[in-house]
């Protein structure tokens, strides 16, 4: 994965909570056995009039005009502002590929969906939470402003508004090094296979019943 | 030594490394996989030029996007190719695999617990959200995603961070005729749909040491509908009885071992939890959901609620976008809301007592004029045989409903079983999201018992109103 360093980008907000990853990628386009392709079909059904298919050219579909991401004035943003509980529902680690592959590389709202956040880390998408009131009042600097960047600083854990203003956020230790870095998890894990295999001796002596083998 | 959750005891015996800051190397007892969340993951591990660190861990079966009909060709390329892509993954991986002509071929987390491959006192993962139904095996069941799966196949461990405790204490019974999808429903309709983030849910007090293990099992399934990602109830010994003699079990010395062990998976006494919710089960009614979320419930003697009436300015906004997309009026009472479809099935309601619930209220009825199609999708390939041992498709077919091959089918529309546009569904399944059954359909989630008396009705209606009367039927 791409490393997070620094991010100053356009903020595109999204005025609803529980936003679904049912809704950020519907399931038509899971069948796919690639990791790429989903950009094209992020919101789908909330983006287009028509009925998006899998392997579709969706260039030439019909947009509905009034979603937020069809408005000329937030093209080529970098950074989603949402609500409550975003990425809500489903597992499906297609919501974060399609949420990158469009061009997010940031999301900023009070809280998020667990699974959903735990993928946006291991695709260097940088989810930060910050309470209600500061999103809030992004949502309305946002819609008033044209043209509204955000200034996201990782190593110092800040997002800076145009106004001067900074807020501060939190993000566990472990996953900022890995994001910095831009890490996979696989590789540091196994250097730890010695560790796994003493784990699994003991337990197959402790519990025997754990280890059938189902082939 | 200080007491502990079952979470805790759980967490702290899957422990092979705490890094200290916060995140922990965690040992996975059993990863299932399916169809639509590993190719990804298979990818990625022959691009690396890795192999699977322990095959017999795993478990694969086919669910999501199959055919519930006409299954020996798949008609849809895409689904076919990712059917393909599976089998071929598996098998070049070595894992053990239920292909879809197996009869043990069945959603992936009814054939879990139903094989003995899902045991108490294991760490259960799975590309699935749903996973949490496991943990009502007291197991340690998570959904994760692909890059997990990637790495569970890679090093059978996953780095996580543990979560809270969050305990959901459930006093008195649930009245007859009321199932567990109304206890859930209910708690979710309590807590919102993320008041669980961040927490493992621990069900229990007696209205959840009464419910069969399969009422449990749908309990935990939509633990994470309320935003947790995982729910347990401790071992009984009902969980006991459940487990002994399936197939992958353990038996002999082994069992008598593990029983002894699986004693102690439950919270101590004096355990701690970061929150606690109490409910009444005497309370819960017959739930239906009318918007687009889960929290989004009333009992079927309620109203649509009025956004005008919500103080809170996103809620209202979200309340009123919801009834828009439903098509429903604020006020207007639940049993007026009239269904287009009927689907009992899912992971959260295909085992054998919800085809037993169901077809109890259908037998000897047909279904209203109103209802363009209904279908009844068993779990698995075993829990159709049992049904049908037990004549429960007779009733079905004649009824007026479909009876199907095993899978995931409606619940998330990926194979041809679905909504059209302005449709509007009482269905047994786990969300109700925007489009999540076909594009532009209209969900309402409820039990098999209410999705079948909606059926025969033709608009919802309190079940234990037909209950009532078959039983006066049987006493005449």
């Amino acid at each position: 994965m791409q490393a997070f360093t620094t991010l100053n980008g356009l903020v595109a907000p999204l005025d609803r909570s529980n936003v679904d990853t049912d809704a950020i990628i519907p399931k038509q386009f899971l069948k796919s056995i690639h990791r790429t392709g989903f950009g094209p079909n992020l919101f789908d059904s909330w983006r287009y009039l028509d009925t998006g298919e899998p392997e579709q050219d969706c260039r030439g579909r019909p947009l509905r005009q009034d979603f937020v991401l069809n408005l000329p004035r937030y093209q080529g943003a970098q950074i989603l502002l949402a609500r409550d509980n975003f990425g809500c529902g489903s597992s499906r680690e297609h919501a974060v590929w399609a949420l990158y592959e469009y061009g997010f590389r940031c999301v900023i709202a009070p809280s998020y969906g667990d699974i959903f956040a735990t993928n946006a880390g291991k695709n260097g998408l940088l989810t930060i939470v910050l309470d209600l009131a500061q999103v809030e009042q992004l949502f309305r600097e946002v819609e008033q402003t044209k043209g509204y960047r955000l200034q996201v600083n990782l190593r110092a854990q800040t997002v800076a508004a145009p106004t001067g203003q900074v807020f501060g956020f939190e993000i566990e230790a472990a996953l900022k090094e890995r994001l910095l870095l831009g890490q996979d998890d696989i590789g540091m894990t196994l250097e730890r296979r010695d560790l796994i295999r003493a784990y699994e001796q003991r337990r197959l002596q402790e519990r025997p019943w754990l280890f059938p083998d189902l082939t | 030594m200080t007491a502990k959750t079952l979470y805790d005891k759980l967490w702290d015996e899957h422990l092979v490394q705490d890094f200290g800051n916060g995140v922990c190397l965690l040992y996975i007892d059993r990863h299932l996989v399916h169809e639509v969340t590993s190719p990804q993951a298979f990818e990625g591990l022959r691009l690396a030029g890795r192999e699977p660190w322990r095959r017999g861990a795993s478990l694969a079966v086919p669910d999501h996007n199959v055919p519930t009909r006409a299954r020996a060709v798949i008609a849809d390329p895409v689904a076919r190719k990712q059917l393909q892509a599976l089998e071929q993954n598996v098998k070049a991986a070595r894992i053990p695999y239920f292909e879809l002509s197996d009869e043990r071929q069945g959603i992936v987390h009814v054939i879990g617990p139903e094989q003995g491959a899902c045991l108490p006192g294991m760490t259960i993962v799975c590309g699935d959200s749903h996973t949490t139904t496991n943990g009502a095996l007291a197991a340690l069941a998570m959904g994760i995603g692909t890059s997990e799966v990637e790495h569970v196949l890679a090093t059978q461990t996953l780095v996580a961070k543990k979560m809270k405790n969050m305990q959901v204490r459930v006093s008195n019974r649930l009245a007859p005729g009321i199932t567990a999808k109304d206890l859930i429903l209910h708690i979710i309709g309590r807590i919102g749909t993320a008041g669980g983030v961040g927490y493992a849910i621990e069900f229990c007090g007696e209205g959840v040491s009464a419910l069969s293990m399969e009422g449990r099992m749908t309990l935990c399934n939509m633990a994470i509908e309320a935003g947790a990602r995982s729910g347990l109830v401790a071992v009984d010994e009902q969980t006991i009885d459940y487990v002994k003699g399936r197939p992958f079990a353990p038996t002999g010395d082994s069992w008598t071992q593990a029983v002894d062990a699986w004693q102690d998976l439950r919270s101590d006494p004096d355990a701690a939890f970061d929150r606690t919710e109490e409910i009444d089960a005497a309370a819960v009614a017959p739930c239906v959901t009318w918007g687009t979320s889960p929290e989004m419930v009333a009992s079927i003697h309620e109203q649509v609620p009025d956004p005008a009436q919500e103080a809170d300015p996103v809620r209202r906004a979200g309340m009123s976008s919801a009834l828009s997309y439903m098509g429903l009026q604020a006020g207007m009472p639940i049993s007026a809301i009239r269904p287009d479809k009927i689907f009992i099935g899912s992971c959260t309601n295909s085992r054998i007592e919800d085809l037993r619930a169901a077809a109890q209220v259908v037998t000897g009825k047909r279904l209203a004029g109103n209802i363009k199609q209904a279908l009844v999708v068993p779990g698995s390939g075993l829990v159709k045989r049992q049904a049908e041992a037990e004549g429960l498709d007779s009733i079905f077919l004649n009824a007026g409903f479909e009876w199907r091959e095993p899978g995931c089918s409606m619940c998330l529309g990926m194979n041809d079983d679905r909504l059209e546009g302005g449709e509007r569904s009482a269905s047994t399944s786990n969300r109700n999201f925007e489009g999540r059954q076909g594009a532009g359909g209209r969900t309402h989630l409820v039990s098999p018992a209410m999705a079948a008396a909606a059926g025969i009705a033709g608009h919802f209606i309190d079940v234990r109103e037909y209950l009532c009367a078959a039983d006066a039927g049987n006493a005449n």
